[in-house]
């Protein structure tokens, strides 16, 4: 019997050891939905060709629920993920509880070096290297060309806050349905907090002190709470608090607003023809400046990492590579337009006249990648990293309080005087329970 | 109002009964009106989502009730996601979780409503106190022990997940049924030698069919419906159509014209489903209202 039973043994021996040497390695990856992401899926069917051995699955969901998805596979180190997308704040902070795998042994085609250093200092801990950049973004502003044609307003390639208000007063026509300038209102550290911590800083602000106390009752945000709600109300667009980034790239596209401060992602949306009724009429400046000189600017990357519960993280770091690679960039050029590709991370792409003919909004992106430093954000010290952020875990509960206090001065139910009182009661509480205020 | 009514009205002996036949009439028309309103009030979203899904990018944020239609976000949709293998998941769960809560519902539920005992109310409004938690709040220890039980991704992790989901519902609404039955005919069917799963089947079940099938419906469509679980818990193979409608939405870039699209091809399924079967539905959940 046994003897009979042998061959069959050996047999299904030689079919089992032949599958796992020909066994695919899966890389599940998790991604935000934007239309970066939705190219990447379509050309990586190219990799998978290149790499028969490796098989991508792709989780593509909305940014908040890709944050809690992530958030809570990494820290049960579940290993749902071979990949995940993070945003440049996140980076640091899971690198820090040992959560994400370090990026090493990159091959010389790759050249880090060309990948900007401040998202690469943005993506590192510890000297280390934790995400690659897929891509990056900057604060810009976009404004109508025709209209300040029309009324003989220029645009200073590097404005004022008050060059801002100006063209803003003038152009407001609210019979007309013209807002003078459209500006996030709906509250939420990622939505109204990033605009405003970049307008803050622009004006002096600081979230705290060298001893980690919160410096939000001052008067620097007393007069930046004051320029924002007093420009909102004045030539805003009514029920501003529900505005977030695509509210406000519809109304801009749609030509209802001729100024609008928020990322430079808007810019390639607005530019196309197919997208935006504006598309010949917009022009782009730098962020606007108040006191510090590179105050208007933030600094945003999406990155990809790979998780320490990686069931294959050197198939992930092999996609990822490819994914923030110069030649993928090209790839997407060649695919749907060199305007289209994923910007800001590399330098060669801003040396690339190809690029920077048909992206008008080029130069403009460069110059605010350039002058952002997270390492440095404000006028005066601070104990933390980030620029329309604060590098701590606890700063998505501070920055969303103080979001809904700001957006409750703007639709009337407080003053700023009380919010911000508010505020800096919530800011020093977090950060007093976080251990960081002795 | 005719000339006649008039004078009927004007008449004093005749003008109560008539007033009274008036009145009602008023309130038929009235109720009539508030039922379309509501109808209309509800159906809206969904009115607003079909069109959406036939419009361009551009145009979706366009009031126009008028435009040309086009189906490339379907064409976009069907290129980007694999629709039939959510489709088939969300069946799956569906069918699997409503058929887990009637194995455990009608037993539970027959003990409660023929042999109660001085605990069974307690029993009920605890079953239903469950359902006001947050699911938030118990997301990282089921995560956890999802990822022990290795059920992270599964349909039976789901199947299990969405059972304990909506045991007291199918629960209470069984209870109500069985307790329309009087308890004198099952008496009456053992006396005659009736095994207690001959007793089930052959007179319970018949009996309180209309409110079980309502009951499987209602199940079913909270399963198909439910997104916090399912987003949280599936990632690639087992995620249902919740999933495939979160895919689509996005914090940067025009995305309302395929959000559309992709949430009327998750909703047609149940949709048709209950337009076929919405008498059943309405005569199950009246069952014994009116006595």
């Amino acid at each position: 019997m046994i003897k009979r039973l042998l061959p069959i043994a050996f047999l299904t021996g030689c079919l089992l050891s032949a599958s796992s040497a020909f066994a695919q390695k899966t890389v599940t990856i998790a991604a935000v939905n934007n239309p970066q992401m939705i190219e990447l899926k379509k050309l990586s069917s190219k990799f998978e060709t290149e790499n028969p051995d490796i098989k991508l699955n792709w989780v593509i969901v909305e940014e908040n629920v890709l944050r809690q998805r992530v958030t809570t596979d990494l820290t049960t180190g579940s290993g749902q993920f071979d990949l995940v997308f993070i945003g440049i704040y996140e980076a640091p902070i899971f690198a820090k509880r040992g959560f994400l795998k370090e990026i090493s042994n990159l091959p010389a085609a790759f050249d880090v070096d060309d990948v900007f250093k401040s998202l690469r200092d943005g993506a590192s801990y510890q000297g280390k290297l934790y995400a690659m950049p897929f891509y990056g973004e900057s604060c810009m502003t976009m404004y109508r060309k025709d209209l300040f044609d029309a009324k003989g307003l220029t645009m200073a390639d590097k404005p004022t806050y008050e060059d801002i208000k100006k063209a803003a007063d003038t152009l407001t026509d609210k019979s007309k349905g013209m807002y003078g300038i459209t500006l996030r209102g709906k509250p939420g550290w990622g939505e109204n907090m990033a605009f405003i911590d970049a307008l803050a800083i622009s004006m002096g602000c600081t979230w705290f002190d060298m001893q980690w106390k919160a410096t939000l009752d001052t008067p620097e945000w007393r007069k930046t709470l004051n320029y924002y709600v007093d420009i909102m109300k004045k030539d805003g667009p009514p029920g501003a608090t529900t505005n977030g980034f695509n509210e406000n790239l519809t109304l801009f596209a749609s030509g209802k607003a001729a100024i609008w401060i928020d990322s430079t992602a808007g810019a390639g949306t607005l530019f196309d023809k197919s997208q935006s009724q504006v598309a010949d009429k917009v022009a782009f400046a730098q962020a606007p400046v108040g006191v510090a000189p590179n105050g208007g600017n933030w600094l945003w990357s999406w990155d990809f990492a790979i998780p320490k519960a990686s069931k294959n993280p050197d198939a992930a770091q092999k996609f990822a590579a490819w994914a923030c690679s110069k030649e993928y960039i090209k790839m997407v050029a060649d695919d749907t337009g060199w305007a289209t590709v994923p910007p800001g991370t590399r330098k060669s792409l801003y040396d690339n006249e190809a690029y920077t003919k048909v992206a008008p909004f080029a130069k403009v992106t460069l110059a605010a990648m350039a002058a952002a430093d997270p390492n440095n954000p404000t006028v005066k010290p601070v104990p933390y990293t980030g620029l329309q952020y604060v590098g701590i875990p606890e700063f998505q509960s501070i920055g969303t309080t103080v979001g809904q206090n700001i957006a409750g001065v703007l639709a009337g139910s407080s003053t700023v005087e009380q919010a911000l009182k508010a505020s800096e009661a919530a800011a020093n509480r977090a950060v007093k329970q976080g251990g960081y205020q002795k | 109002m005719s000339s006649h009514s008039f004078w009927y009205a004007s008449s004093p002996t005749i003008s109560k009964p008539l007033a009274n036949v008036e009145d009602s009439r008023l309130k038929t028309w009235l109720i009539g009106i508030a039922g379309w309103l509501i109808a209309l009030i509800v159906f809206f979203p969904i009115f607003w989502i079909a069109i959406t899904a036939f419009k361009t990018e551009q145009g979706a944020y366009s009031p126009d009730l008028i435009f040309k239609p086009t189906l490339e976000s379907f064409r976009e949709v069907f290129a980007r996601s694999n629709y039939k293998a959510y489709l088939l998941n969300s069946i799956y769960v569906s069918l699997g979780s409503t058929l887990l809560c009637f194995l455990i519902a009608i037993p539970a539920a027959y003990r409660m409503a023929f042999f109660p005992t001085p605990k069974t109310a307690g029993t009920l409004v605890w079953m239903m106190s469950t359902k006001m938690m947050p699911a938030v709040g118990v997301l990282l220890p089921v995560y956890l022990l999802f990822r022990t039980a290795g059920l992270l991704d599964s349909v039976w992790g789901l199947i299990f997940i969405y059972t304990l989901l909506n045991l007291p519902i199918a629960v209470w609404m069984t209870f109500t049924y069985f307790c329309e039955v009087p308890g004198a005919i099952l008496e009456a069917a053992r006396v005659d030698g009736a095994s207690l799963m001959g007793e089930l089947r052959d007179v319970l079940a018949p009996m309180s069919l209309p409110g079980i099938s309502s009951t499987a419906l209602l199940l079913i469509i909270l399963s198909w419906n439910e997104a916090f679980w399912s987003i949280n818990l599936t990632s690639a193979k087992a995620a249902p159509l919740t999933v495939f409608i979160a895919s689509y939405s996005s914090p940067e870039g025009l995305f309302w014209a395929k959000l559309s699209a992709a949430s009327l091809l998750a909703v047609a399924p149940i949709m048709v489903m209950g337009w076929l079967s919405q008498k059943q539905l309405v005569s199950g959940l009246t069952f014994g209202a009116v006595k």
